[in-house]
């Protein structure tokens, strides 16, 4: 049959089923689908609170987001062109998020009596035979029975055969969108290449779903996006936490310092832990802590070996940690902190995404206890900026404090991957033998970073006591003198300001050096203020933006920035944080825009505020 | 440099010029001499050996002695030293706690760390009291104590430290006292010598908060009636004129008199790779008050062999390391690219 294929320039899709449905590994197999074809991308997997919530209900709702385009993408959408519900609940949960006119591809299955009734619908009231669906093109397919029936000759039992539905979905999206399925079928041969059975009934159902909308007539178009305009090179996919952990294993090679982790396990934080422990051909040492407080004294203990000692949390975890990194501040030693931020406070919303810890990083902790914090922006720019954090660390002897979020952990796009020699050098000494008429180490004798000597166990002749009680200056001896107290509260504060004449100036993403409004941001707000920022360039208003790595010390420039714009905007997933530090810094009546929901800021919502300032 | 390694080092080589701060009269004194004395005998060059402390009256001890060490904070020094010890094991790692740092604040982190079973050395200062913020009562501070946090009496159950450790799987565990250098001496080289975490109590008198305390243990008037000294293979024998011994009736050890028609092959034979009898001995904890009370064991009560998490973790390094190289490139590029041109 010949059918017409439409170009498309960007299309979002979003999968929504049961968390037992497969929608991330759909989703996760249609995203490198994707990217192999050198289409940009950018993904947004949405979890259920409960591991396993009741089947059908609305908390088990599972999704994953898709975005793909032949222009540059910075998020994964603000609403879906198509949304595949594979039950009642998954279509009621994401119906908001769909665009006027939008496809609907559901699994009629999932919406018998007792799914609809899971799912709060009145009894009686089904969505797919009212109207409540007219401003959308739904496309009814009944995925279980098709799934079954392509199985039939399948001696598994009928659980199993249901297993493989997603396989259906995928296959027909890459019908619909003209792909071939090689990736996939050599993922389930990694997969399940052992399991013949299992194996042949996934692509017997994968194949079953391309050949179902290869062949019913219903279906009388299928859709391109072609390659984006990226620029030249080699590309993978990438998600956030993945780039932490490769971002620590490339600084722990190119410092020569042994990577060592400690971390006790917590949402959205774990990622980081599973993924380093793969990575043992590096020397890496992962240790699993008893909590999080073991989780980051181990690494100081490492830290204090000689190893790049690392700890990874969330919220909570930060909270538990607080006077143990006052211990790290104390003994100006090298450690990195990652802190993948989620909803707060208390347990809060574990899966969902917030911005909420930058003041816990800047201020929570007890005494005087100033510390460098760095912060990624993008899933792959954790590569990048976890390197940068460490390189502070181990420069400046003292703990470093990096900010992540749930968004930017699950997050995927595509990553121009580095050459291994390429990666700037992370120079670095310890301290070995005594200097010419020193008698014995002085271990907070500093240098013109304020940085103190890092000389480790096992060194002859630098035998030497440090700890958490107020030390004097370059002896290290315990001090209670108050004008002692005062020099070394002064020097460690000063200590990290002075980082800023050792990081890049801050510089504008997008947009005119000097104009009407800036908006400036840190973390994952980085794609929704880049497409909204973008999208009012070309209408030709005069607003620019700029994204912070270094949230402290800031670049020395940043004052300078603000001050040529008549307005400033600082949005953020919280109630309003960096805005307090900005104000204070800077005396600057910046205005906030925030958003509390544990969910990202969109482009749409992001322009209408901007437009309101101009 | 300071001086070579080449002369044999002693106990003044591990004195630091830091000025002694505890109390004076406290048993922490002692036991700062022996472990100078014991030091310089063990055949480890000075720069191998860290003393990891957290916070208390003990916890000052790393400042007293010329080796690497850090003061950290209050019940972490086992999980600090969990840490050091894992990325180098090649240091002897000592930690030094009190009953409130290591078993109550930091009560966790000591359990994970016997079971882990690092080899590293854990020199628990018991003295029954919290000193450092003056007098109020610990977890090993026994029923009824006065103290100022418990005006009309303590209610709460100490813990048996050396069962606590069984509990946990420790591979060495032992007691010692302030005020018995020799054998304290002798359990500081036998918790040296054992690979694996080593848990050794050392009753410590705290002569300002808990004066006396163990002094029924200790007091030459009472002390060979009420301690019971434990020698790998020999019979469980005590008494002023060594008289008296213990058997196993069933499980329930008794005292029973030699000179009443007993012997000493009746007695019960002391065996520290015993696992079940060393969970009995660690269970003779009776209140020295009560009425026909066993007397206090001190030694070491159990020992064994287990893998150590270091080594095991290093063997795991090392096995990955053969199998595959470690290729930054490979890693930073993975499986599944796409070139733009």
């Amino acid at each position: 049959m010949i059918r017409k294929q439409e170009v498309l320039n960007d299309v979002v899709i979003k999968f929504a089923g049961d968390s037992g449905d497969g929608m991330q590994l759909t989703g996760t197999q249609f995203t490198n689908n994707t990217a192999l074809l050198g289409i940009d991308l950018s993904t947004f997997p949405d979890f259920p609170a409960e591991i396993r919530a009741p089947l059908g209900t609305l908390p088990g709702v599972s999704g994953f987001q898709l975005r793909f385009s032949s222009d540059r993408v910075y998020t994964p959408g603000d609403a879906c062109d198509v949304l595949v519900a594979m039950n009642a609940a998954a279509l009621k949960v994401n119906l908001t998020a769909i665009k006027k006119g939008g496809k609907i591809i559901v699994n009629t299955d999932g919406f018998d009596s007792k799914n609809l009734r899971l799912a709060n619908y009145p009894e009686g009231e089904n969505p797919l035979e009212n109207d409540s669906l007219s401003n959308y093109e739904v496309i009814k397919m009944d995925v279980t029975k098709m799934t079954r029936e392509a199985l039939k000759e399948f001696s598994m039992g009928m659980k199993e055969k249901d297993r493989a539905k997603n396989m259906f979905v995928l296959g027909f999206l890459y019908w619909m969108y003209g792909r071939d399925m090689d990736n996939t079928l050599t993922f389930l041969k990694d997969k399940f290449g052992k399991k013949q059975d299992i194996f042949d009934s996934n692509v017997k159902v994968l194949q079953a779903g391309y050949n179902y909308g290869d062949t019913t007539e219903a279906f009388g178009t299928t859709y391109k996006v072609e390659k984006a305009k990226m620029q030249a090179g080699s590309y993978r996919s990438m998600m956030g936490n993945q780039a932490i952990s490769y971002g620590l294993i490339a600084a722990s090679q190119k410092s020569g310092l042994p990577l060592f982790l400690g971390s006790y396990p917590i949402t959205p934080a774990s990622d980081i832990l599973h993924e380093l422990a793969r990575h043992k051909n590096f020397g890496v040492r992962t240790f699993q802590a008893e909590d999080e407080i073991a989780a980051i004294t181990s690494a100081i203990g490492a830290a204090y070996g000689g190893s790049l000692g690392v700890t990874t949390t969330s919220g909570p975890g930060m909270a538990l940690k607080a006077e143990a990194m006052g211990l790290a501040v104390m003994l100006e030693i090298p450690l990195i902190i990652i802190d993948v931020q989620r909803g707060g406070p208390s347990t809060g919303l574990p899966t969902k995404t917030e911005q909420s810890d930058l003041l816990q990083a800047y201020y929570g902790r007890n005494g005087e206890c100033p510390m460098p914090v760095v912060s990624a922006s993008t899933p792959a720019d954790c590569f990048d900026a976890v390197y940068e954090a460490v390189r502070i660390s181990v420069q400046h002897m003292t703990p470093v404090i990096f900010l992540s979020d749930g968004y930017i952990a699950n997050g995927a796009e595509p990553w121009k991957f580095p050459k291994a020699e390429d990666l700037p050098p992370i120079h670095l000494k310890f301290k070995t033998e005594l200097g010419d008429g020193e008698e014995k180490l002085q271990p907070y004798l500093r240098d013109e970073k304020l940085a103190r000597p890092w000389a480790i166990p096992g060194t002859p002749g630098l035998e030497h006591r440090i700890g958490g009680l107020e030390k004097q200056n370059v002896t290290g001896n315990i001090s209670y003198e108050p004008e002692n107290h005062q020099l070394m509260v002064k020097i460690r504060q000063e200590k990290v300001d002075k980082i800023a004449n050792y990081i890049a100036e801050q510089k504008i993403d997008n947009g005119p050096e000097k104009g009407k409004i800036l908006v400036l941001g840190w973390g994952s707000t980085y794609g929704a203020i880049k497409s909204a920022v973008a999208e009012l360039l070309a209408q030709g208003h005069p607003v620019a933006h700029a994204h912070l790595r270094h949230v402290r010390p800031f670049p020395k420039n940043l004052g300078d920035i603000i001050k040529n714009y008549d307005k400033v905007l600082i949005p953020e997933i919280n109630n309003g944080q960096l805005i307090k530090i900005i104000r204070d810094v800077y005396f600057v009546d910046a205005k906030g825009y925030n958003k509390i929901m544990g969910i990202p800021i969109t482009k749409t919502e992001l322009v209408e505020v901007i437009k309101e300032m101009l | 440099m300071a001086e070579t390694l080449t002369a044999p080092l002693t106990a003044k080589d591990f004195a630091t010029d830091q000025e002694v701060r505890w109390c004076p009269g406290c048993g922490d004194y002692s036991i700062l001499a022996q472990v100078q004395k014991v030091m310089p005998t063990l055949g480890i060059p000075r720069e191998n050996i860290v003393i990891i402390s957290g916070i208390g009256c003990s916890s000052r001890f790393p400042y007293y002695m010329n080796t690497y060490g850090m003061h950290s904070i209050h019940g972490r020094a086992t999980a600090v030293a969990s840490g050091l010890k894992a990325s180098r094991p090649e240091l002897s790692v000592w930690i030094v706690t009190g009953d409130g740092d290591s078993l109550s604040i930091g009560g966790n982190h000591t359990i994970h760390l016997l079971r882990r079973n690092f080899d590293v050395n854990i020199l628990l200062f018991n003295n029954q009291i919290y000193g450092l913020t003056k007098g109020q009562y610990s977890p090993t501070s026994e029923e009824n104590k006065v103290t100022k946090s418990t005006p009309f009496g303590s209610i709460d159950h100490p813990f048996n430290p050396l069962a606590l450790a069984m509990g946990a799987d420790a591979t060495f565990v032992a007691r010692t006292m302030d005020r018995d250098p020799k054998h304290l001496q002798a359990m500081l080289l036998r918790t040296n010598q054992h690979k694996g975490a080593s848990f050794l109590e050392i009753y410590q008198n705290c002569n300002i908060f808990n004066d006396g305390a163990f002094e029924t243990f200790t007091e030459k008037s009472s002390k060979a009636q009420e301690t019971l000294f434990l020698e790998q293979g020999k019979p469980l024998r005590f008494g002023a004129a060594n008289d008296k011994g213990l058997k196993l009736d069933g499980f329930n050890p008794k005292v029973i008199n030699l000179d009443e028609g007993h012997s000493a092959d009746d007695l019960w034979i002391h065996d520290e790779k015993d696992i079940y009898k060393a969970q009995i001995l660690t269970r003779i904890f009776d209140d020295p008050k009560m009425e026909g009370h066993l007397p206090r064991p001190f030694g070491v009560f159990y020992e064994a062999d287990r893998p150590c998490y270091e080594e095991v973790m290093a063997l795991q390094i090392e096995d990955a390391k053969a199998r595959k190289a470690a290729d930054l490139d490979k890693l930073l590029r993975g499986n599944e690219v796409w070139t733009i041109a």
